[in-house]
């Protein structure tokens, strides 16, 4: 049915969890997903923790195909559901390292408020926000993390709403692991996926990724918007959260950094030892 | 341990709502994710009580579609899982309810019916919902859905409703409404023997494991956790679960998922004639279910007290029907107006329409304003006048 793909020789070693049947992906050349796959692959490999007690959840969107590319036992959800429905396999087996990989539009758009009381309850599950600042596989429509001026097929006239800051929200909400890189950043990417797999409780990590139709949609080839990437983003340590708005075409630079890191009880600890004790 | 804390053989008084939470423990239900809303929030608070007492979870989700998402989560790694909830709400889980058709996981939906639509009055139950519980997803998902009309059969139909939804994979939905769910009737528990539980049948063998793979209807469910590395979606897919646009595999996979249903219609099938005897003619054959057929039992007597000669025939579930039975029932009493009394405008009504057309009777429908339960005098004067 498939046409058969090799995978190049510097895959081979995450090629065993990857689904070469499913391949080539449906992502347009240039996409930054590719690169968020491939390096949350390596970080499975390299946590501490069973190849077979990862679960990749998404929901709907291009970030929401990863979980159909992984050979790991994964579930491909409801536009937005990928938070409750990952709480739900995660809360019945806690021996399960629950990883929620999905766009910014499934997770803090249509999701937002199960993001939000995710976050606040601190389930034990990792969440990957692939942040490419628009709905993509709808072709090009206003996101809330689009920045204002950036023009969508639904802000044919430049976008004039505020967009979201995904470390100031989840930090607001209670998560209480936070980071924000980019696909140009796969070290501190890679980094901070093994720190989430390792971190009990709520662990976000946000990934701004270039759009091939964002960047048509703004008059701009797609390594243009690699190369703002590439400009504007800064590594802060301890970065404030309140500084962590993205101003795509303007001067400021795009802060990156791991924005919290704490302990608090999670969900699940709390829930089980209830039930145990 | 578990098995001590659940309830024990036994005649109890209570309301339906407990009922089906203790019938759900009994059932093996371990998970429990739900929203508060009148008039089943009663029914949560129970299973947040007694959950956690036999090794169970209980979570209130911050609204009804993180609710049934949960329920599916848990019933994907395995779990036995149920949400409770009212017409707004079940509103609310209908796309989840697709996706559980889709996923193939065993859920159960309780709906306690109130006053619709909007907001309606939550307080007063009602017989609204009987269309979207059956149709209310878009695409053709077809479950399964029952309508208890007392606190013994809320008990009886939500061990049957674990099971179908284990056997069958699949989510089903229990339709009760406000008076059902609040009002206090006698329970009696048999032994925990004697009542059949059904687990899903599961996959054990991981080498070549397709998860949607079966020469019979339901294939077996993988857990996660256990190396088969199994890919569910909610898209149209193969028997490994990938998506495809093809259409063999498209029909494949919708035709077996509606054959659950449709292929088991005559043990799904459950209705009740009353009286079961003593009468073997009736020129009248009233359709009603759930609470409402409660009160046209009583109007029976009235009925006859005025010379008409009535039957009750009361579907105990509602999806599939059970219309091949109304008509041989039509048939062999020799009944000569088909009456439908539903708390709604017509909804069971078009179905009975339907299941008429192979047995052409004259049909009339009452219609009893949602919300205000009529006695059986007031409701037999209205079947009398529709019937002059």
């Amino acid at each position: 049915m498939s046409s058969k793909i090799e995978l190049p020789p510097t895959y081979k070693d995450i090629e065993d969890l990857i689904r070469v049947d499913r391949l080539p992906t449906i992502w347009c050349p240039g996409c930054g997903i590719g690169i968020v796959l491939k390096t949350l692959l390596r970080a499975i490999k390299k946590s501490d923790i069973d190849v077979d007690r990862h679960v990749i959840v998404s929901g709907i969107g291009c970030a929401g195909r990863v979980s159909g590319y992984v050979r790991l036992d994964s579930y491909h959800v409801l536009h937005g559901r990928a938070i409750p429905f990952a709480i739900g396999i995660k809360l019945a087996k806690p021996e399960l390292e629950v990883t929620v990989v999905s766009g910014d539009g499934d997770i803090v758009g249509i999701g937002g408020n199960h993001f939000i009381h995710a976050a606040r309850r601190n389930h034990d599950i990792n969440v990957v926000i692939v942040n490419n600042m628009i709905y993509g596989m709808t072709g090009g429509q206003v996101a809330p993390t689009t920045p204002r001026g950036a023009r969508t097929t639904t802000t044919p006239y430049g976008n004039i709403e505020r967009s979201i800051s995904i470390p100031l929200l989840a930090i607001a909400a209670g998560a209480t692991y936070v980071a924000r890189w980019s696909v140009l950043h796969v070290d501190h990417m890679m980094n901070s996926f093994i720190k989430m797999f390792r971190h009990k409780g709520f662990a976000v990590v946000e990934i701004l990724s270039p759009c091939t139709l964002f960047a048509s949609r703004n008059g701009i080839e797609l390594l243009q918007l690699y190369e703002i990437l590439r400009r504007k983003c800064k590594i802060v340590s301890n970065p404030d959260p309140w500084e962590s708005h993205i101003d795509i075409f303007g001067d400021k630079p795009i802060i990156l950094g791991e924005f919290i890191e704490i302990e608090r009880p999670s969900y699940e600890e709390l829930v089980w030892s209830s039930i145990r004790g | 341990m578990e098995r001590e804390k659940l309830l024990k053989p036994g005649t109890y008084f209570m309301t339906g709502n407990t009922a089906v939470a203790e019938a759900a423990l009994i059932a093996g239900c371990r998970f429990f994710a739900g929203y508060p809303i009148t008039p089943s929030s009663d029914l949560m608070e129970h299973m947040a009580r007694r959950l956690p007492q036999v090794g169970g979870i209980f979570i209130q989700g911050e609204d009804e579609v993180a609710a049934i998402n949960m329920v599916l989560g848990a019933s994907a790694a395995g779990l036995k899982a149920m949400t409770a909830t009212s017409g707004p709400g079940l509103s609310l889980m209908e796309e989840a309810l697709g996706l559980g058709f889709m996923l193939e996981l065993p859920a159960v939906v309780v709906d306690v019916q109130r006053v619709g639509p909007a907001t309606g009055i939550p307080t007063l139950g009602a017989q609204g919902d009987v269309m979207q519980a059956i149709w209310g997803s878009h695409g053709d998902r077809e479950v399964v859905v029952y309508a208890p009309s007392n606190v013994q059969e809320a008990f009886d139909l939500t061990i049957d409703a674990f099971n179908t939804a284990e056997e069958l994979r699949l989510p089903v939905i229990i339709l009760l409404d406000e008076l059902i769910g609040h009002g206090y009737g006698r329970l009696r528990v048999p032994n925990l023997d004697e009542i059949r539980i059904v687990d899903r049948k599961k996959a054990d063998i991981v080498e070549g494991y397709m998860p949607f793979k079966t020469h019979v209807l339901v294939p077996p469910f993988a857990e996660p956790g256990k190396g088969f590395r199994l890919h569910m979606t909610g898209l149209v897919h193969d028997e490994r679960g990938y998506p495809v646009i093809d259409r063999d595999a498209t029909e494949r996979l919708l035709t077996r998922l509606l054959l659950k249903v449709r292929a088991n219609r005559d043990r799904l099938v459950s209705y009740e004639v009353y009286p079961c005897d003593g009468i073997d003619k009736a020129e009248v054959m009233i359709v009603a279910y759930g609470s409402i057929a409660n009160i046209v039992k009583c109007a029976l007597k009235r009925l006859k007290a005025h010379g008409i000669k009535a039957i009750l025939f009361r579907p105990k579930v509602l999806w599939p029907m059970p219309d091949v039975e109304l008509c041989k029932s039509v048939e062999s009493y020799g009944v000569e107006n088909v009456l439908v009394v539903e708390m709604n405008y017509g909804q069971y009504l078009y179905l009975v329409r339907a299941a008429l057309l192979h047995c052409p009777t004259p049909y009339r429908f009452v219609s009893i304003t949602p919300g205000f339960y009529p006695s059986p005098k007031e409701l037999s004067e209205r079947i009398l006048r529709v019937l002059s």
